[in-house]
Parts: C-alpha cells; structure tokens; sequence
C-alpha cells in the first residue's frame, strides 16, 4: 500500500471507514495502481477479500502485490482471499469444450443480454461462506470486494444498465448489510467528456456509479501534456452526508509510480520540478 | 508469463530477477532458457525481440497496409530466424504469400556456429576439449552451457529489398489459419463472438494444446515461444461489419475475441501481433476499448496521399509512429518511452523507426521570406510568434 496515500485518505490497516464504496475512474490513462494499493492494505487490514480480475492473470497481481510486501498465494491458501480469475475461466466458455466444468461466475459470456446475476451470485456465496467461524479457519474483519476493471464487461457486451444493477446489488450486500468496502475500476476514454453518443455506455455507467459511491479517485493526464517524471493527476473527492446535506470535499494531487509504490505530492511539488 | 518462477508452489522470499549470463544456477525454480529470448530485469519475464511473451500487441493499421504489413513481417521474420513457432492468420491474403515475403535477415551468425572467441564463454559443447593455452586460469571454471549459442543476438537487422530464402523459412515451423479454408457453421449460442473469430480462436488454442506451449504443460524438453500474426482484424473480410456500419451488429465480437486471446496468451509462451484497419472503423471509442484490451497499442499514421507528404517538415520520414499503450506486466511502473514523437520512414533496404526531428534548416533565404507552404509552421521554432501566413516580413 502507499503510505502517502493513506494518509491522504486518513486511514490506515488498523482504522478505516466501513461500508465505504470507493470508486476509481481513469481517463486517458492507467489507474491500475490504485487497485494494487487496495488489495495490499485490505489485505493488511485482514479484511476478507473477494476479489474479480477480470483483465490480468493471477500471478500478474502475485508479482506486484510481493513488492509491495503482501503474499496473495498465502492470503488465498488461508482462506482470506477469494480470487475470481476471469481470463482463465474465460477461455472453457469462448470455446466450448466437452466435459470441461465451467465457472457459473462468467456466464454472462455466453449470452450477455443475461446480465451478471451469476457474478453476483458468486460475490454473495464467496462473502458469505465463512462469516461464523468454523472450525480452525480463522476470523476475518470485514468483507471487501474488489474489480479490476468493471468496464471490460462493457466491451465483452454487457449493458451499462446491467452493470449499474450488479454494483447496486453488491453495494446493497457487502456496504450495507456486511458493513465492508468496495472498490470498482471504471476505464473510460475521450479525450472531452461531453462527446457525443459514441461513449454511451461508459459515461453512463461513470455516472451512475459516481452518484451510488462515497469516495472517488478520478485519475488522469497532466492537462498540459506528457511528462516522464509526473505521470498524472488524481483527483480525490468525498461524497460523505453529513447531517443535513451532502458535504463534497475535492482534493488534487499529482503522482508517480515508481517500482515499489507510487508518491503523490501538490501540483507543482514534484522533485524533478523543484 | 513469468515463466521461470511459475508452478513453484512455494512463495520465493524475493523474486530474483536473472541475469543475462548463461550461468545455470542450481535453485528450486526452473530455469526455462530458450533461444532468442532473454529475461527482463524489471519484471522477470521472457523478453522476445519486439515483444514480451503473453503479450498481446495491437498494430493499428495505416491506410494503404503497407507499413503495418512490413513490421507484421518483420516479426515474424524474427521467429523464423530465433527458430520460434509461428501462427499466421488472415483472411484477405493466403497466409502463404505472406510469409514469402518475408525479408531477408543481414546474416553474420545467424545459422551457422561460430566460436565464440572469449575464454569464459566455453561454446558448444561438441567442441574439442582442448586445453586452453593462453587462458589456462580459466581451465578450471565448469563449463556453462551456452544454450543460447546461435541465436545469441537479441534482435536481427533485415534488409527489406530482398526476401527471405526458402531454406530458412522452412527451417521454422509455422502453422496457418486462412478464412476462406474454414467453412463457418453457424452457431447456436448468443454469443457476442462471431463464427470466424471462433475459428480463429479454437484453432489457436489447438495449436498451443498440440505444441506444447502452455505454461503448465509438463513438457521437460526445451520450451519455445509461439508468435502469432493476425492481419486485418475488423475488416469486412472476417464477416465482421465493425468497418462497414456505424452501429454495427457485431460490435462486440472483436472485444471478445481480443478477451479471450488475451486469456490465451497468458496461460502460454506466446506473442501476437495483431493489425486492425482502424481508420475504418468509425466509432472511437471502440477504438479505445480494443486499445485497453491489448498491452500494447502502436498506430501508424503514413504520409502517403495525406497533405503532409509534400511538407517539407516531414521530407525524411514516411510516417508517424503514435504509442498509444505501453505494457505493464507484473509490474506496477511501465517503461514510458522518453519522447512520444516518432516517425518512421522505409529506406531502400531499411525500416527504422526514430525521434522525429526537425531537418536541419539549410536555405539561405531562411531569415527572409518564411514560405506559406510550411503548413506546421507553428511547430518550427521560429521567432515569429503569431502564425501568420508569412508574406510580410519585417522591413527596416
């Protein structure tokens, strides 16, 4: 996890927000990072994590989140980590093949105007399955979901509608009712946002997805071009209610990603600009 | 994949990375040394010459197809001359015809063994155990194993005017997919992929299944890497109609198609390069998302036909090089290029790609007159601030 991150979002493994819905969005580039942060300091936190990586391998995760000081291999070996690989279940489903078992999680591939209902079923029962303790397994804090990037499901031919309903439902389930954390990645592109109806799909879901969560990180681009030395900006925005109305509380910052972590620092603070 | 380091089973307390040198290292993990590659430092991984394997490259084409063509060719003429398998799919050209075409390789070493002079680099091990005379401290090393003893160059220079000789092409095993010999059932399920791209898709797989190039395939003899060449994907001539229509049907059987070569080639040593005609497709951001979906994105942009070729600026270059997605694989930083401004240009014999840079301003009449045909006259660095169209010039 990135420390100076924490401290901007003021929470650390022992002591964060509960029920929190964290929203990441990239635009024009990489916001991947953020993901790895999360798992390691969930994982850090022993929270039980569910995690779906729809887009890189398992090892891709293993490798990155070891630098970081976590081992994914053990935390699934425990029981603390429930990984849905969705390149490889992927493939027993792209092609048909006879006498395979096939995760029911990525049905949706198979006909997408279905919906995710079976992603969600999945979700539930992996949360849910060892919440009273059993016998020997150990007790986790609270349950956290996380996807990476939920967006590629619009490209595999999912609607906007069906992924607002998925996350609405998991919201419901691990938010409200398990009181954990989600985070979700969204990956847009465009280089103005109000393009017209070519991006429907993703700035629909960008919507509605900003409006169900509490806490964003929009990263993007330096609007003045590309830098080696800063590679972009993060925008942080809690959407907490307090009292009466809705208290929004926007914060920037620029950040680099280094091998080990990334440092983010105020505009204009960089060291290579200094 | 990272390759060496996989199927341990036991977490590794640091994740090593090798270095280049032959030296075999007696350790848990196996260590996988195939020719024609060689690990990465950064991230562990097999690195290929033009290219990491399990990576996925997406080429987007240039309008005519004649440069995305060449650096297709010029990938898998690098397997062929690194002895690695090749899979080449298209459907307008017989996959035949295209890898005639493939250039020459400018040959010193490439299949013939030459020993190497250095006393430390004992090479192949046919070689008589004389004893060495002159290096006489160094009898005593073990011998190390160069298993890259051929192909030891990382990375061929070819040269483009003449093709490839048949001796060495066939030396390469390669493994064709053409459309037209595929016929198309049509299928039952409500699948977003279309019947080609499921072809094309189990016929790969079948292909990795049958060589051996899964990861977890138990295969103790000596691994090799499979390079994939895909042309023209989203064109008409793969029944898809993502170039035709502005809300075309199928607009997710390219996606998933990508989807699922991405799950394939991260279970396998494998590479491919795939060239989508993009500036027939109209809707931009599906182009953005085939871009996200590959690890690398590399758009052509040729000066043939444009306005820009008769522009003195670009006089030497044939064409813009736009990155537009780098890799970043077990990694968490990418390897972000310096400069994004490259071009490329086609000499008689020679494709090079570098930094686009201005040429060297030789006229004499320079400081004078400011000709109206510099289209990118903002771009040259001239004292002038406003762009005006040049004829006024400043008389004292």
């Amino acid at each position: 996890m990135f420390t100076e991150l924490n401290s901007i979002l003021n929470s650390t493994p022992d002591s964060f927000t509960k029920g929190e819905f964290i929203f990441v969005s990239d635009r024009q580039s990489d916001a991947s990072f953020l993901i790895h942060h999360f798992l390691s300091f969930y994982l850090r936190a022993r929270c039980k994590v569910c995690f779906l990586g729809l887009v890189q391998s398992f090892s891709h995760y293993c490798a990155i989140s070891q630098r970081l000081g976590v081992s994914l291999a053990q935390a699934k070996e425990k029981g603390q980590l429930i990984f849905l690989e969705g390149l490889k279940e992927s493939l027993s489903i792209l092609i048909p093949q006879e006498g395979h078992t096939e995760n029911q999680a990525m049905d949706f591939l198979r006909d997408p105007t279905v919906g995710l209902r079976s992603l969600y079923k999945f979700v539930q029962s992996s949360l849910n399955s060892s919440s009273s303790g059993e016998d020997g397994t150990e007790e986790w804090g609270p349950s956290v979901l996380l996807v990476d990037d939920i967006s590629v499901l619009l490209s595999l031919g999912v609607s906007a509608r069906a992924v607002l309903d998925f996350s609405h439902y998991c919201k419901a389930t691990v938010c409200s009712q398990l009181q954990g954390n989600m985070v979700m990645l969204v990956r847009c592109d465009g280089e103005d946002e109000g393009d017209d109806g070519d991006d429907e799909g993703s700035e629909l879901l960008l919507r509605g997805l900003t409006h169900q969560c509490s806490l964003t990180l929009h990263v993007q681009g330096l609007p003045t071009g590309y830098c080696r030395d800063i590679h972009g900006q993060v925008e942080v925005c809690w959407r907490r209610r307090q009292g009466d109305g809705q208290h929004t509380q926007k914060k920037l910052f620029q950040y680099k990603v280094h091998d080990k972590g990334a440092s983010f620092f105020a505009r204009g603070t960089s060291s290579a600009v200094l | 994949m990272a390759a060496p380091v996989d199927s341990v089973g036991k977490p590794s307390a640091e994740r090593s990375p090798f270095n280049s040198t032959s030296f075999q290292k007696k350790t848990r993990s196996k260590l996988i040394s195939i020719p024609g590659t060689r690990p990465s430092v950064q991230n562990g991984q097999l690195l290929v010459s033009t290219g990491v394997t399990s990576l996925d490259y997406l080429l987007e084409e240039d309008r005519y197809d004649s440069y995305s063509r060449m650096i297709l060719k010029y990938f898998l003429a690098e397997g062929v001359v690194c002895r690695h398998e090749l899979f080449v799919a298209a459907a307008q050209d017989n996959p035949d015809d295209i890898l005639q075409e493939l250039p020459a390789p400018i040959l010193d070493d490439v299949a013939i063994h030459k020993p190497v002079d250095q006393p430390r680099l004992s090479c192949e091990p046919q070689d008589s155990l004389d004893a060495m005379k002159i290096a006489w401290r160094y009898q005593n090393l073990p011998k190390v194993q160069s298993a890259l003893a051929s192909t030891s160059r990382f990375g061929h220079y070819y040269d483009v005017s003449k093709t490839m000789e048949p001796e060495i092409r066939q030396a390469a095993k390669c493994h064709r997919f053409y459309l037209p010999e595929h016929p198309t059932q049509s299928s039952t399920t409500h699948s977003p992929m279309i019947e080609s791209y499921s072809a094309l898709l189990k016929s790969l797989q079948e292909v990795i299944h049958r060589e051996g190039f899964d990861i977890a395939a138990s295969m103790p003899k000596s691994r090799n890497i499979l390079r994939v060449g895909l042309h023209s994907l989203g064109s008409a001539l793969w029944g898809d109609d993502l170039s035709c229509h502005d809300n075309p049907r199928h607009s997710h059987a390219l996606t998933t198609f990508l989807y699922g070569l991405r799950a394939l080639l991260r279970s396998s040593l494998a590479v491919a390069v795939v060239t989508v005609p993009s500036h027939l497709i109209q809707d931009r951001a599906l182009m953005g998302s085939i871009t996200r979906l590959c690890d690398n994105a590399i758009a052509l942009e040729s000066f043939k036909g444009s306005e820009r070729e008769t522009n003195p600026l670009y006089k030497d270059y044939h064409g813009l090089l736009h990155v537009h997605q780098v890799p970043h694989l077990n990694c968490l930083a990418s390897q972000l290029p310096d400069h994004k401004d490259l071009a490329f240009k086609l000499k008689r014999k020679q494709f090079t790609i570098e930094r686009l840079h201005l040429p060297p301003d030789l006229s004499e009449t320079v400081s004078r007159v400011s000709r109206g045909e510099l289209a990118g006259a903002t771009m040259v660095a001239s004292a002038c601030g406003s762009g005006t169209s040049g004829t006024k010039h400043l008389d004292f």
